[in-house]
């Protein structure tokens, strides 16, 4: 009894992890097809037009909003410690860099992952469970080609823009914590913040923010072409590519800081 | 032509298709009819490549489609045109840009004989001028003529229709089982592929009909055929009874 327990059990094991494996293979196999047929013809503009403006114009006020209170709240949060030694006058300088290096690039990657990666989802789930996507590998038109392609270069052309955005309205957060209840000097604290933050700093984010953009898009399309099984399917294939998105961000963020810091 | 030769299709364990022959002959109605779960939707999607046989071959013009990678199998899939079972509308393009979207994709027409042609389809489905609206405007019917022009608008050898009247009321089953004939008749050359489980429909509309039980052909021919038939499955399935050797689910 116990020897045939021991024995399903592992078959069961085996077959998990026969599948898994599978499907992570699959998902490379669909990273290379994305990869390849981005730099290939028909390079379809006008969608990754409607892409940028989806992912970039239209994520802007959150974008703006969010990196503000951020930069608000993190000037708050250090400028009161600060405040203990004296050193108030820094507070621009540890907000910017904490800003550039690190919170701009992944509160960009988690807004963006909720914002647009979900939507992607929805969306391309939705086109499979309804034979949207079976009706255009029908007329001869890859969905990779036509409807990946146009996300993953947009994504990849505005979520670093938008990390830019976010630190530079962060950093007038920040500013206005700074000046307006800590009483820094102006003067100083644009000199500690230039003094401190340089452009490998800047450089750093933007990688970050690039690699955050490959994940999210990747990602969130892959939950989508993969869909089935009607609304409930669309449900879950979102929340799914929302989790392993986030996950995916927070993994990459350990990886790529120490070979930032490190290399 | 087109020809399965020995197709075998499986699912993990339950084998859909087993050791399939079939003929689909030219200029003609031919109706793939069979009880739900029998592999007429997976015969379909092996035909237009979207799903690849575990043995067999399909044969179309001469050519042997199994052996076609995914690029010339996207040139391949150019000379078909598929109704699907629910239309299959791209619901964030308007009526005028779900019809010209396989000429835009695949021809090289200036815009206007392009506009030209999605008129004439239209019109042909009996929908002219209705370019503007969303398919969220239209009725289920509609939606299945606006889908039949999409598959005509490129003027494809082969017309596949996947479950036509599934759903439909006996009013808008018979006015599209009527465009299917219009279609065969009107359009030169063309081959109509239905997978149906409409029995009346086949009798009516076909000119040769396939039944598939077991993933195998238990009888191909003409309406006549079918009705003179004494097979006890194709008898069963006539008079939809649950007494016979068709077993259900």
């Amino acid at each position: 009894m116990v020897m045939r327990t021991a024995e399903l059990a592992v078959k069961w094991l085996g077959l998990e992890t026969t599948e898994r494996l599978v499907e992570i293979g699959k998902f490379f196999v669909y990273v290379g097809d994305v990869l390849n047929q981005s730099v290939r013809k028909p390079m379809r503009t006008s969608l990754v037009f409607q892409q940028l403006e989806f992912i970039g114009n239209q994520s802007l006020n959150i974008i703006l909003i969010t990196g503000f209170f951020t930069g608000a709240v993190f000037g708050l949060q250090i400028g009161g410690i600060f405040q203990i030694f004296k050193a108030e006058g820094l507070m621009g300088a540890a907000t910017a860099k904490a800003l550039t290096r690190e919170l701009a690039p992944l509160m960009t990657g988690f807004l963006i992952s909720g914002r647009v990666g979900s939507s992607m989802t929805a969306e391309l789930a939705t086109m499979r469970v309804s034979e949207q996507i079976d009706a255009m590998e029908a007329m001869g038109v890859d969905p990779v080609n036509y409807l990946v392609v146009p996300r993953f270069l947009a994504s990849l052309a505005m979520i670093p823009l938008l990390c830019v955005v976010f630190i530079f309205i962060g950093i007038i957060g920040a500013y206005m914590t700074g000046v307006g209840i800590f009483r820094v000097d102006v003067g100083i604290f644009i000199e500690k913040m230039t003094q401190i933050v340089n452009m490998t700093d800047i450089w750093n984010g933007l990688q970050k923010a690039a690699i955050f953009a490959v994940l999210i898009s990747l990602i969130a399309c892959h939950y989508g072409l993969r869909a089935s099984g009607g609304a409930k399917g669309v449900g879950i294939a979102t929340t799914n590519s929302v989790v392993v998105s986030l996950l995916a961000i927070l993994c990459c963020d350990v990886v790529i800081t120490y070979v930032q810091v490190k290399f | 032509m087109i020809e399965f030769k020995h197709v075998r299709k499986a699912f993990g364990r339950r084998v859909v298709l087993d050791d399939l022959d079939l003929v689909i002959p030219p200029g003609k109605i031919t109706f793939i009819i069979g009880k739900s779960g029998e592999g007429k939707s997976v015969t379909i999607k092996n035909l237009m490549g979207l799903m690849h046989p575990d043995a067999g071959q399909i044969i179309v013009d001469g050519e042997d489609i199994t052996r076609l990678d995914e690029e010339k199998l996207q040139v391949y899939r150019r000379k078909f045109g598929m109704l699907f079972q629910n239309a299959a509308l791209f619901d964030s393009m308007s009526v005028g840009e779900n019809v010209i979207f396989p000429l835009r994709e695949h021809t090289r027409l200036p815009l206007p004989a392009m506009l030209e042609r999605v008129e004439e389809v239209l019109t042909m489905v009996g929908l002219p001028g209705i370019q503007h609206k969303f398919p969220t405007e239209l009725s289920t019917g509609e939606k299945k003529r606006v889908g039949l022009a999409r598959a005509l608008v490129t003027k494809p050898k082969f017309i596949l229709y996947d479950e036509p009247t599934t759903g439909m009321d006996p009013l808008v089953s018979e006015m599209i089982d009527g465009l299917i004939v219009q279609v065969n008749r009107d359009v030169p050359g063309v081959s109509s592929i239905v997978i149906s489980h409409d029995l009346k429909a086949a009798l009516a509309t076909a000119e040769n009909i396939v039944m598939l039980y077991h993933g195998r052909v238990t009888l191909a021919g003409s309406p006549k055929d079918f009705r003179e038939s004494k097979d006890p499955v194709v008898r069963q399935f006539f008079s939809g009874s649950v007494e016979g050797p068709m077993e259900f689910l």
